[in-house]
């Protein structure tokens, strides 16, 4: 009798912003639906009773259904059989639930039996999947493909799958290949066009693909024959029941263990192309990648509050010395910390989202008619936060999640360590989180362009002008002190790059995890604004983050052109 | 392949008497159903679920729900509704008020006279009464077979039920011809989830009271103007019944005390299989003369 939304009230707040009303209004193009569909909202009120109750039903399900088979999952784990995936028995239950929920295409459009909820519904959904099964809601999640179909694809393609995925079809993302991981560019699984049989053939090899044996399969292959870089490259989509990929193997992984992760062979497997020839990568697998962190971003906070959920249970329950140690200040300061991070990750999330839901709405728009040009100019303006925040909030979740779940243990003390607590479990199935789809490293490396091109920047300055209540104002004091010293290591990067190449490089995620720490903190303050309940948490995060800021403010100041050849040393090693 | 079935679901509104707290009853010691909150009763979700995969089986068939209770009995029409019930009946006035499990059979006999449906399912019992009574006495009132403890519907094939029962001792597998009454046991599946397009779409269902007392709201007229958003409702007029037998006057069951009883548990102990610390409860056993 578990609910993973009604027992969650900093989810609820995030549900309550103030920019819903703009999303709704875009998402349901100002209600257009209304009378065309017994399930379209009449207006903003009613769209939000909807969102809570489905959300409700969503967090029933993971409460009582998903999260009480984990376990079982995580031991069973799916096999092969007959060439293809067959899930865990409890696997099989969780798909069988939220289909029957009907919380599949969730984000699309009615015309393809979606419940066109905005994205920020599903990202709560995605959150509460992951809390009660991470490895589930690599399943689960994966239904975000649609929506790069629902972006690109013709309207007959779309009519075919995306009402299949709306009924509870699965999907995977074809990407990563023996040669070709962080680089996908030198992805070689063929593609070649059959004149015989009208229609595309794809031959080659994928690895490590996330349920593998979807449904729906998104692959990216070489088009264009005697290519070898991205230019080659294009999207294609492969319907299962069409045959021709075997799963080979499925992968004995370290963590999220009932989440298949397949070795994939195609062999003359048909394929329909989506959109045009050679934007595979550069244009559309950009735009499922950005989705699938944001996804990660998602999966990541649902496994902090998993793992501080346990950690303070069992706080409480473990007595030492008379007492519960949650009474021990050692314990009751990572506690607090793991809280702090926690709401810092989602505040982040979510701001993230929002800036996500616009500008894809305004996309959306543009297609249906031309945009205004103030329309347009918010477009872009949404675009470029999107870009900048979406590494940054799986950059600092995914890390979060690792944490968390490592300090959850901690607090288990020895019983964390054996197999009898949950807890194990999360640190395994967080393992991942900062690696796929993306490593941190690269993170930084899609968000560095909002540090230098000053995203990051003048969205800080943003926050720092907005109003504040009195007790948070030696945060935000506090928060411009950290800013100014932000510009100072910026200024002095982008100096010293100028000379030494690669010091920019070098100092990168200083730099992104110090506007990070800035943009969180601000965050907070503003929720701790309409909610007294994050005052303490603010208070908290502020102090991380001084701690954070200064230690890369020192080591950044004093980094001289020569550390650079000293890092470099250890190339010579082995 | 059976023809299509009109399927009738009993299902009543309880106080959740799972998680009592200090104010579950009031001081004359009947319960206090402002401080607990009403919910489906939860065999009664069985006996939906059985209904509705019957109605997956067995094209054409319609699932309804039959209630007797205030108007805020509605919720759990519509909770129905939401998870794939195709409408409801509300049965409420005065007249049913104080209603022992005779009276509400009877009540319940009346309305399914007018529905006439083939199969009737009920959940066993509810949380609030735990009679276990109403369903067999509607099956009497009516004059149709009943199977209690069900668990599954087997098959479904011309006009004869297949039913396993769990019992007791085991289980057993019955045909039962329709109409009949079923009566479902909480050991069988578990009710499926609403279902999200069906809430969005439901939440506006309505019981002809409920839309009169709030005729302005956007809800109510959207009521109003869609027949399949309409929750039946009807009062002891509407279903022809003998008033004599109805409510207080057709209840023959008195409470004559209630004793409010405490568990005074005392403090466990818990025994290894060790030979030692058998012999140590033996010891123990034999010096208080439990033993020997």
């Amino acid at each position: 009798m578990a609910n993973f939304f009604s027992d969650n009230k900093d989810l609820q707040f995030h549900l309550q912003h103030p920019m819903m009303r703009k999303i709704v209004e875009l998402k349901e193009r100002g209600f257009a639906e209304k009378d065309l569909y017994d399930y379209a909202p009449q207006n903003f009120e009613d769209a939000m009773d909807s969102y809570r109750r489905v959300l409700e039903i969503a967090g029933e399900v993971c409460g009582d259904v998903i999260a009480p088979n984990a376990e079982r999952v995580d031991h069973e784990g799916p096999r092969v059989v007959n060439d293809h995936v067959e899930y865990a028995a409890g696997t099989v239950e969780n798909m069988k639930a939220v289909v029957d929920a009907g919380l599949s295409g969730l984000t699309l459009p009615r015309k393809y039996d979606g419940l066109n909820f905005p994205l920020i519904c599903f990202v709560m959904a995605n959150e509460m999947v992951a809390r009660a099964d991470a490895s589930f809601e690599n399943i689960w999640g994966l239904q975000d493909c649609a929506e790069t179909l629902n972006e690109f694809a013709s309207e007959e393609q779309k009519q075919k799958f995306l009402t299949w995925v709306s009924a509870g079809a699965t999907c995977a993302m074809d990407l990563t290949e023996p040669d070709a991981g962080s680089d996908l560019g030198a992805v070689m699984l063929k593609a070649t066009w059959s004149e015989e049989k009208q229609t595309w053939l794809l031959n080659g090899v994928k690895r490590f693909i996330t349920n593998g044996d979807g449904d729906v399969s998104l692959v990216l292959a070489r088009t264009e024959e005697g290519t070898t870089d991205a230019r080659g490259l294009s999207m294609l989509v492969h319907d299962k029941r069409d045959g021709g990929v075997k799963v080979r193997r499925i992968e004995n992984k370290l963590g999220i263990k009932g989440s298949p992760t397949c070795e994939l062979v195609f062999t003359n497997a048909p394929a329909q192309l989506v959109g045009d020839r050679k934007m595979g990568l550069i244009k559309y697998v950009m735009s499922l990648m950005n989705a699938a962190r944001l996804g990660i971003g998602a999966q990541s906070v649902g496994l902090c509050e998993a793992a501080y959920r346990e950690a303070l249970k069992y706080a409480h329950e473990r007595e030492q010395f008379g007492k519960p140690i949650i009474r021990f200040a050692a314990v009751s300061e990572m506690l607090s910390n793991m809280k702090a991070k926690l709401q810092g990750a989602r505040a982040l999330l979510y701001e993230t989202t929002r800036f996500v839901e616009v500008y894809k709405q305004y996309m959306h728009i543009s297609h249906e008619r031309s945009l205004e040009a103030e329309e347009r100019q918010e477009m872009k303006f949404y675009n470029r936060l999107a870009d900048g925040f979406t590494p940054l909030v799986k950059l600092f979740s995914s890390e979060y999640a690792n944490q968390l779940a490592y300090d959850a243990i901690q607090i288990h003390g020895g019983s964390g360590f054996m197999k009898d607590y949950p807890c194990e479990r999360l640190y395994r199935d967080a393992r991942i989180m900062n690696i796929y789809e993306g490593t941190s490293q690269l993170q930084v490396v899609a968000a560095i362009n909002a540090v230098t091109k000053g995203t990051f920047m003048e969205q800080i300055e943003r926050y720092a002008t907005a109003e504040y209540i009195e007790s948070m104002q030696p945060i935000v004091a506090k928060l411009k002190e950290l800013t100014a010293k932000f510009a100072e290591m910026q200024t002095y990067v982008e100096t010293m790059d100028k000379e030494t190449a690669g010091f920019k490089d070098f100092h990168a995620r200083r730099l992104v995890e110090t506007a990070g720490h800035i943009i969180i903190t601000y965050l907070l303050a503003r929720q701790a604004g309409e909610c007294a309940d994050y005052t303490d948490s603010v208070r908290i995060f502020c102090k991380l983050s001084v701690g954070k800021v200064m230690e890369a403010y020192s080591y950044v100041m004093s980094s001289t052109a020569e550390d650079i050849a000293l890092f470099k040393a250890v190339e010579a090693e082995y | 392949m059976s023809k299509a079935l009109k399927i009738v679901v009993l299902a009543k509104q309880v106080p959740d008497t799972r998680n009592v707290g200090k104010d579950a009853m009031t001081p004359e010691g009947t319960v206090n159903r402002a401080a607990l909150p009403a919910i489906f009763n939860p065999e009664d979700l069985n006996a939906l679920e059985a209904a509705l995969s019957m109605k997956d089986r067995v094209t054409g068939s319609t699932v309804y729900v039959l209630t007797m209770g205030p108007q805020r009995a509605a919720d759990i029409i519509r909770d129905a509704m939401f998870r794939g019930a195709d409408g409801g009946y509300l049965l409420s006035g005065r007249e049913f008020a104080g209603s022992d499990t005779l009276a509400t059979s009877y009540a319940l006999s009346c309305a399914l006279k007018k529905i006439n449906p083939d199969v009737i399912v009920a959940g066993r019992q509810a949380i609030d009464g735990d009679t276990a009574q109403v369903g067999p006495q509607v099956a009497e009132k009516l004059g149709l077979p009943q199977v209690t403890y069900a668990e599954q519907i087997v098959e479904i094939k011309e006009d004869v039920l297949t039913i396993k029962r769990r019992l007791e001792h085991g289980v057993e597998v019955v045909e039962c011809p329709i109409p009949a009454v079923v009566t479902v046991n909480a050991s069988a599946a578990e009710c499926r989830p609403r279902n999200a397009k069906r809430v969005m779409t439901y939440k506006f269902a309505m019981a002809k009271s409920e839309i009169a007392a709030d005729s302005e709201t956007m809800a109510a007229q959207r009521a109003a103007a869609k027949p399949a958003l309409q929750i039946v409702e009807w009062a002891a007029a509407d279903v022809d019944p003998d008033p004599m037998q109805l409510g207080l006057s057709g209840s023959p069951t008195k409470v004559k005390k209630i004793e409010n009883v405490v568990f005074q548990a005392k403090e466990a102990k818990k025994l290894t299989a060790a030979d030692e610390d058998i012999n140590s409860l033996m010891v123990e056993l034999i010096a208080s003369h439990t033993l020997g």
